[in-house]
């Protein structure tokens, strides 16, 4: 008897595309095959490999809320082999998924707690996944904050989406651009998120923070979250170490006792304190 | 031997250098590169037949220029590697202390021009198995040649071991690692192993030095290095050009003349 | 609970005989130019008669350095995906060290924690080991620094132990069995031979236990830049190694076909983790060599229960830097935090 073979994709077709800021795409994804759209189920926080067949396989996450059924949604930028065949599809195209892997945001565990986001840049799709789930069960928790950074306006990605946290009355946006990346019309903040962030006069009582960005963002975002008295085991991140296989066998993602694909990519930072920073 | 630990003590005390990198006692019979980064350390370095590898490999590594200063300990081969990488603006001239040994003599070259004046006075010559093998290799039709690389490239693995002991090999990113386009797969299948090899040997012919330590590093024992000799021998007939002799040259495949002997280039 | 059987030397032809009869092919140590390598033979006068260890690993024989994942053909607005099943041959690994045979449950614990590898299992499922304890070592050996030695009978279905005249044959599992049972008569009463006075002897180097509990303190020691300088970063280790696993996924196609491909990689390779971004993880040489050494000695333990290495020795011996891991490791064992 033959095993199942676990490197290969499901065929989705491209329903929409929508162009995010330069370079950086949204594609929806709906399933080619009725069966394995009726079966699959993913939670926030988990990944996938998605094909350009002719190419090969690149990881992002989920962007879009499992509360929302009947496709998936991921937002890329353009930078490698793979983004760059994917940038060149249209809608009706066919491109493969595999998938969902890894871990997932804890949001039972959240139930009746303030939940502050904190992305920086092309870093929000992973967020975007777990803010629409909990919008979408907005009575499980108390306040929820979203700060949002980007060099500049144009790198800001979901701008309908922006709008409508914005003029929600059951959450508060909080957006930045960097200094001198503003324009005439920009309404939000000017300066760097980790600042932003410390002036927001946050609470750190009963609150979990989930922070999502460039590198340099997530290391000088970290201690002011500590500043604010979060604890580490309340501060969530999500790694993207590169991956080949998504399913703890290439060895790429390891990062001490950690395969990123299978135990991540959501950690809290109590944890990414228990692992050799090598991501 | 004394005279090399001597200097090389002087060198690292007065700061003239953060390490010495030289040979040390390895594996049974065998050598390694070692680098003496403590007067110390200086006593573990040795010297004779079996110290073959080219230590000029190092040279451009970051890892090793993060260290500061180095002297080299530079046998025949490796002096050609080192100017050869000055040649080619992978090393300044001073960048390194040459310490160049020579049937055991050893002298230290302070410039380009002393090191180019030294390599003048050396005739460089194959390694006798070396000279069986080729001539046989070319004595044979093209279709047994063939026969016998893909014979031998079938031991292939692309651990790049040929590539990454090569002195000349110092791309940051090598064609082999590009895949905007993918040049040559990955894969170490048939193709991807011949493709491999034939880039490697173009890239190399008219810059390879002749030191034989791509062959020496293969695993597997393929002779890689008669490739790139026989590319280089070639470059050496055609052009009447070696690499490894002069810290400034206009590299043979990549200059244009106006007196060229080909038509199609004119 | 092995049981012990006598096997005379001229019987092996005969065993051959019985193995090839019933379908399989043998693979084992044969001589080409002086190396020593894995090679199909059909009688034992074939195999290597006075070998230490093959250059390359076994594990070519259930993970092989290129191997079809899938396929597809492309036509517009549409794309057909198409399995791929391993080629999985009845094979007897004859003649490999016991240190090689134990390795395959190093691969196994990772292609089949969790999510299982179709591939990796075909061809195990079809492979049957029987292992030759070692009569001599060289000093790349440690396989009893590592909880294994010389005639250690993990891995193996069946362990042969040469004695005089002979060998001694411990028939270890269902698969040893169904061999025995293909030529019982060649499997006389053993005879309560020592394995150990036979067996070569290999000096336990350093505290594997020890070493492993220390690990984790001393991820930031100098030991692994200094160990590491002369590391030129190729991928011989790891592609000689019969417990290296890691692997890269590569796609071949033209506008129409193509096909997905495994193919060995390494943790010593820079592009290894490297981001599309340009931010790489693991930068410098000296934290892909740590990565190495962890992965082997403080992973491993921590995630399957076993260790990611079994002493054959075979990366030193292959390394064109002499990178002496036996060597290393003692260093490290005795580096005081």
């Amino acid at each position: 008897m033959s095993e199942k073979n676990i490197y290969l994709p499901y065929l989705m077709r491209i329903a929409e595309i929508t162009e995010e800021s330069p370079a950086v795409k949204t594609f929806r994804l709906e399933f080619v095959d009725d069966v394995a759209a009726q079966s699959f189920d993913f939670k926030t926080g988990q990944f996938g490999l998605y094909s350009a067949f002719g190419e090969g396989e690149s990881t992002f996450c989920i962007a879009s809320s499992p509360t929302r059924k009947g496709y998936i949604e991921c937002t890329f930028r353009e930078v490698g082999r793979v983004t760059a065949a994917l940038a060149d599809k249209e809608v009706g195209d066919i491109v493969g998924f595999r998938g969902p892997y890894g871990n997932v945001f804890p949001l039972e565990d959240w139930k009746g707690k303030n939940l502050v986001f904190i992305a920086g840049g092309i870093a929000l799709p992973p967020l975007r996944s777990v803010i629409w789930n909990c919008l979408d069960l907005r009575d499980w928790f108390k306040d929820i904050t979203v700060v949002y950074g980007a060099r500049r306006v144009a790198d800001l990605v979901y701008k309908r989406e922006l709008k409508e946290w914005s003029e929600r009355p059951d959450m508060k946006l909080v957006t930045t651009v960097d200094p001198g990346g503003e324009t005439p019309d920009w309404t939000g903040k000017v300066g760097f998120v980790p600042p932003v962030v410390e002036q927001l006069g946050l609470s750190a009582e009963n609150t979990v923070a989930i922070v999502c960005g460039p590198p340099i963002m997530i290391k000088l975002t970290l201690p002011v979250l500590q500043k604010l008295g979060f604890p580490p085991e309340a501060i969530f991140t999500t790694l993207e170490n590169r991956m080949k296989c998504g399913v703890g066998k290439c060895g790429r993602c390891n990062t001490g006792k950690s395969y990123v694909c299978k135990d991540g990519p959501v950690y809290t930072l109590a944890e990414l304190n228990q692992l050799p920073a090598e991501y | 031997m004394e005279a090399l630990k001597q200097r090389a003590i002087e060198l690292l005390e007065k700061g003239e250098v953060k390490a010495v990198l030289g040979y040390a006692k390895g594996t049974g019979q065998a050598r390694r590169a070692f680098f003496a980064r403590q007067p110390g350390q200086v006593d573990k370095l040795v010297l004779d037949e079996a110290c073959t590898q080219n230590l000029a490999a190092y040279a451009t590594k970051h890892e090793v220029k993060k260290l500061g200063r180095v002297a080299i300990v530079a046998p025949p081969a490796t002096q050609r590697a080192l100017i050869q990488l000055m040649a080619e603006r992978q090393l300044r001239d001073g960048d390194l202390a040459i310490l160049a040994v020579d049937e055991g003599a050893i002298k230290e070259l302070g410039s380009a021009a002393a090191l180019e004046e030294h390599l003048a006075l050396k005739a460089q010559g194959l390694d006798a198995k070396d000279k069986t093998l080729l001539a046989k290799l070319d004595a044979m039709s093209r279709e047994d040649r063939w026969a016998y690389w893909q014979n031998e490239f079938s031991r292939c693995m692309k651990c790049y071991a040929c590539r990454n002991s090569c002195p000349m090999c110092y791309c940051e990113h090598c064609t082999m690692d590009c895949n905007r386009p993918q040049w040559v797969p990955v894969a170490s299948h048939s193709i991807g192993n011949l493709e491999y090899h034939m880039v490697r040997t173009m890239h190399l012919a008219g810059r390879c030095v002749e030191c034989g330590d791509c062959g020496r590093a293969c695993p597997v024992g393929i002779p890689v290095h008669l490739l790139t000799i026989s590319a280089e021998e070639t470059v050496h007939e055609l052009f009447g050009q070696r690499a490894g002799a002069k810290a400034k040259l206009d590299y043979a495949l990549s200059t244009f003349k106006t007196d060229d002997k080909e038509s199609f280039i004119r | 609970m092995a049981n012990t059987y006598q096997l005379s030397r001229e019987s092996l032809t005969s065993l051959f005989g019985a193995l090839r009869k019933d379908g399989r092919r043998i693979l084992a140590p044969v001589e080409s130019d002086g190396r020593i390598g894995l090679g199909e033979v059909e009688a034992p006068a074939q195999v290597a008669g006075d070998y230490l260890q093959t250059i390359m690993s076994a594990k070519e024989v259930a993970f092989p350095k290129v191997e079809r994942l899938l396929s597809y053909t492309i036509t517009p607005g549409q794309v057909d995906l198409k399995d791929a099943e391993p080629k999985a041959a009845p094979t007897v690994l004859f003649g490999v060290r016991p240190c090689e045979a134990k390795a395959f449950g190093a691969l196994d614990a990772v292609f089949n924690w969790d999510y299982r590898d179709k591939f990796f299992n075909a061809r195990l499922e079809k492979l049957a080991v029987i292992g030759l304890s070692c009569t001599k070592a060289d000093e790349a050996c440690f396989c009893t620094s590592v909880g294994g030695g010389p005639a250690d009978t993990a891995g193996s279905d069946i362990l042969l132990t040469p004695v005089a005249d002979g060998y001694l044959a411990e028939v270890l599992t269902e698969k040893g069995t169904a061999i025995l049972n293909l030529a019982s008569d060649l499997f006389k009463p053993g005879n309560g031979v020592d394995k150990v006075a036979v067996a070569a002897k290999v000096e336990a180097a350093f505290d594997q236990p020890a070493l492993t509990a220390k690990l984790p303190g001393m991820f930031d020691s100098e030991v692994w830049v200094d160990q590491s300088l002369r590391c030129i970063g190729c991928g011989a280790c790891a592609f000689v190694c019969p417990t290296c696993v890691c692997f890269d996924i590569q796609e071949e196609a033209d506008p129409k076909q193509g096909e997905r491909l495994r193919c060995w990689d390494s943790c010593g390779f820079h592009m290894f983790t490297l981001h599309a971004s340009g931010h790489n993880p693991r930068e410098v040489q000296s934290a892909r060599w740590r990565q190495r050494i962890y992965h082997k000695f403080s992973y491993y333990p921590q995630r399957y229960d076993q260790l990611g290495c079994v002493g054959c020795g075979k990366c030193t011996r292959a390394c064109p830097v002499d990178m002496n891991l036996k060597e290393h490791l003692t260093e490290a064992a005795g580096v005081t935090a």
